[in-house]
């Protein structure tokens, strides 16, 4: 458990500063959510899509560092105008260039910014007609997230058990 | 003994290469100087105060600048200072002089007291107990010292961060050589009876010697290392405002302690190399201002936190005070949990209004891994991910506390907003 440099480009305490797309969406199309706040990482998209499926507007939420809500924010920009199809061939390494290369102990803030998008992408999917490019199997992205909530739900539970043991011994 | 230290492979200055570099100028020049600037991350580093500094500067260039063991005139004017410094320092701690050992910092002082201790004793026993909630370079240490066959055990604090007194009771056995617990807990600021505990090791195994870490309670509780119980006292510089890259372990007479770094033996019994005398001089300064003035400074520090403290919760929702309050509290320590806000992110909004602290967040950390000190006192994961450490000094006014108390809120409100946690503050 130690600390690590984090030298930030200024492009991501530009976006810190100033978000683009920041804030809930109420006539979203779809929206999804990667993290938790137990990870303490989270960030929700929200997407709306025009009459040809393209992607018309994209907002976050963020509770996270400020490289997450840098990737969070970025993402939206980099989505827009795009086909869902497009949208979903973003990586978690294209988000880190834009933001002039992310720090090694930052690439999981966007992963997590790929992740909640490709819930997203999937979610709206779900219950239809699924498109042939969209793969059955969890992108690495997808898993990450998952892994990510997984371990911080374990680790959680696991010190209130001890934390409920220890409150039993000492009655 | 089978040492299997931590290793790694290394190539170069990672990551601080050159385009890192680059990045932290144009960051620095991108962020600005903000009108009002507020430092409270002293858990991590410090200013030194311009009247220790004062006191430091003739010897960089004019005096004292030999080697203390060597047969000249710089030579002993150097052995002068540095053993008068050592002398004084010793009157205003409570201490032998000579007990009084120079590291280049608390952390090797830490390092010294568990490893160097354990090393020399382990003939008569190999067990270890330590707080759970102890400063890395303890816990980390007594890590290494697991990995090469010792045995060691934590003890559990409950949720204020004080020393469970029965627990500690039953890992105290005959094997244990050494016993270490703060006095005041570095990130929580927890006052321990630390007294008692010496006592109660003492009477289960009087071979035992206990290591205390003083840095956060040096010249801001009333303290005298000959009466504290205590046979290796760790003191820190740059917590006092004095420089850093010095700090010092007081080991009781007859103690056995082994090196842990090997060279040219000067001064220094147990740490080779050539002594900082600049370093000394403003170490001793910066004990001699606390100390002192400790019941001024103390009081000032107390009524500061508390304004910081209770300024904070009464006008912000959803916030939690880590560790206890009151005198039994480090007198500079505030350490809140806002829920819904991550800490990084909050530590640079405020560092955007010029107000520096840190953070139990993972965020902060090279692993995912919250405070564990925050854990260890039952907060849970969100709690420690939204936690803020900050710690007052004697040269801040009620003026620094009123603006961090303006920022703060402001800041909570706009990183929760970010979040989708509201924002009202």
């Amino acid at each position: 458990m130690s600390r690590a440099p984090m030298p930030y480009d200024p492009k991501v305490l530009e976006l810190f500063r100033n978000p683009k797309n920041l804030g809930r969406m109420d006539d979203a199309t779809v929206s999804a959510t990667a993290g938790s706040p137990l990870c303490g990482d989270m960030i929700t998209v929200y997407i709306k899509l025009d009459e040809r499926g393209v992607i018309e507007r994209a907002m976050f939420e963020s509770y996270g560092c400020a490289a997450n809500i840098a990737a969070a924010s970025i993402m939206t920009e980099m989505i827009r105008s795009r086909s869902l199809r497009d949208a979903w061939s973003i990586s978690w390494k294209e988000i880190s260039e834009q933001l002039g290369g992310l720090p090694a102990v930052k690439f999981h803030c966007g992963v997590l910014a790929v992740g909640a998008l490709r819930r997203a992408i999937r979610a709206y999917y779900k219950g239809g007609d699924k498109p042939d490019w969209l793969p059955e199997e969890l992108s690495f992205e997808e898993k990450q997230a998952l892994d990510e909530e997984n371990f911080a739900e374990v680790m959680s539970r696991r010190i209130r058990l001890v934390q409920e043991k220890n409150s039993l011994q000492e009655k | 003994m089978h040492q299997r230290f931590s290793s790694f492979k290394y190539h170069g200055l990672i990551p601080l290469t050159e385009s890192y570099l680059e990045k932290v100028k144009a960051l620095l020049q991108a962020h600005g100087k903000p009108e009002k600037e507020v430092y409270l991350d002293l858990e991590n580093s410090a200013p030194i105060a311009p009247d220790v500094l004062e006191a430091m500067l003739p010897y960089f260039t004019d005096l004292a600048y030999g080697n203390p063991t060597l047969t000249h005139k710089p030579g002993w004017e150097a052995y002068e200072v540095l053993m008068s410094a050592r002398d004084e320092m010793a009157n205003l701690l409570g201490a032998k002089s000579y007990e009084i050992n120079f590291t280049p910092g608390e952390s090797e002082a830490n390092n010294l007291a568990l490893i160097g201790y354990a090393i020399a004793n382990k003939k008569r026993g190999k067990r270890i107990v330590v707080s759970e909630i102890e400063h890395l370079s303890i816990i980390n240490a007594i890590s290494l010292l697991e990995s090469a066959g010792f045995e060691v055990a934590k003890a559990p604090v409950d949720d204020q961060g004080f020393v469970k007194l029965g627990e500690l009771q039953n890992l105290i056995n005959r094997e244990t050589v050494l016993l270490s617990v703060g006095v005041v807990n570095h990130e929580i600021g927890t006052v321990q009876p630390i007294k008692e505990i010496c006592k109660l090791a003492k009477d289960l195994n009087p071979q035992i010697a206990v290591h205390t870490d003083a840095s956060d309670a040096v010249g801001k509780l009333s303290i005298s290392l000959e009466n504290l119980g205590a046979d290796l006292v760790t003191v820190s510089s740059y917590k006092l405002l004095g420089p850093r890259g010095i700090g010092a372990l007081c080991v009781r007479e007859g103690l056995e302690v082994s090196r842990i770094v090997e060279g040219q033996l000067g001064t220094q019994r147990l740490w080779p190399g050539v002594e900082n005398v600049p370093g000394v001089v403003g170490f001793a300064r910066a004990i001699e201002i606390y100390v002192a003035n400790l019941e001024t400074y103390s009081s000032s520090l107390r009524s500061m936190r508390d304004l910081l403290l209770e300024g904070i919760l009464n006008n912000v929702d959803e916030t939690l005070l880590n560790g206890p309050s009151g005198t039994l509290r480090g007198a500079d320590n505030v350490n809140i949990s806002f829920m819904g806000c991550e800490g990084e992110a909050l530590t640079v909004e405020l560092s955007l209004h010029g107000v520096y602290v840190s953070s139990g967040s993972a965020c902060t950390r090279r692993l995912l891994q919250p405070s564990y000190v925050l854990l260890a006192i039952g907060r849970g994961y969100e709690e420690a991910h939204g936690s803020i450490l900050m710690k007052v000094n004697r040269l801040q006014t009620r003026e620094d506390i009123e603006h961090v108390l303006d920022v703060v809120p402001k800041a909570v409100s706009r990183i929760r907003r970010i979040g989708g946690f509201g924002g009202d503050g």
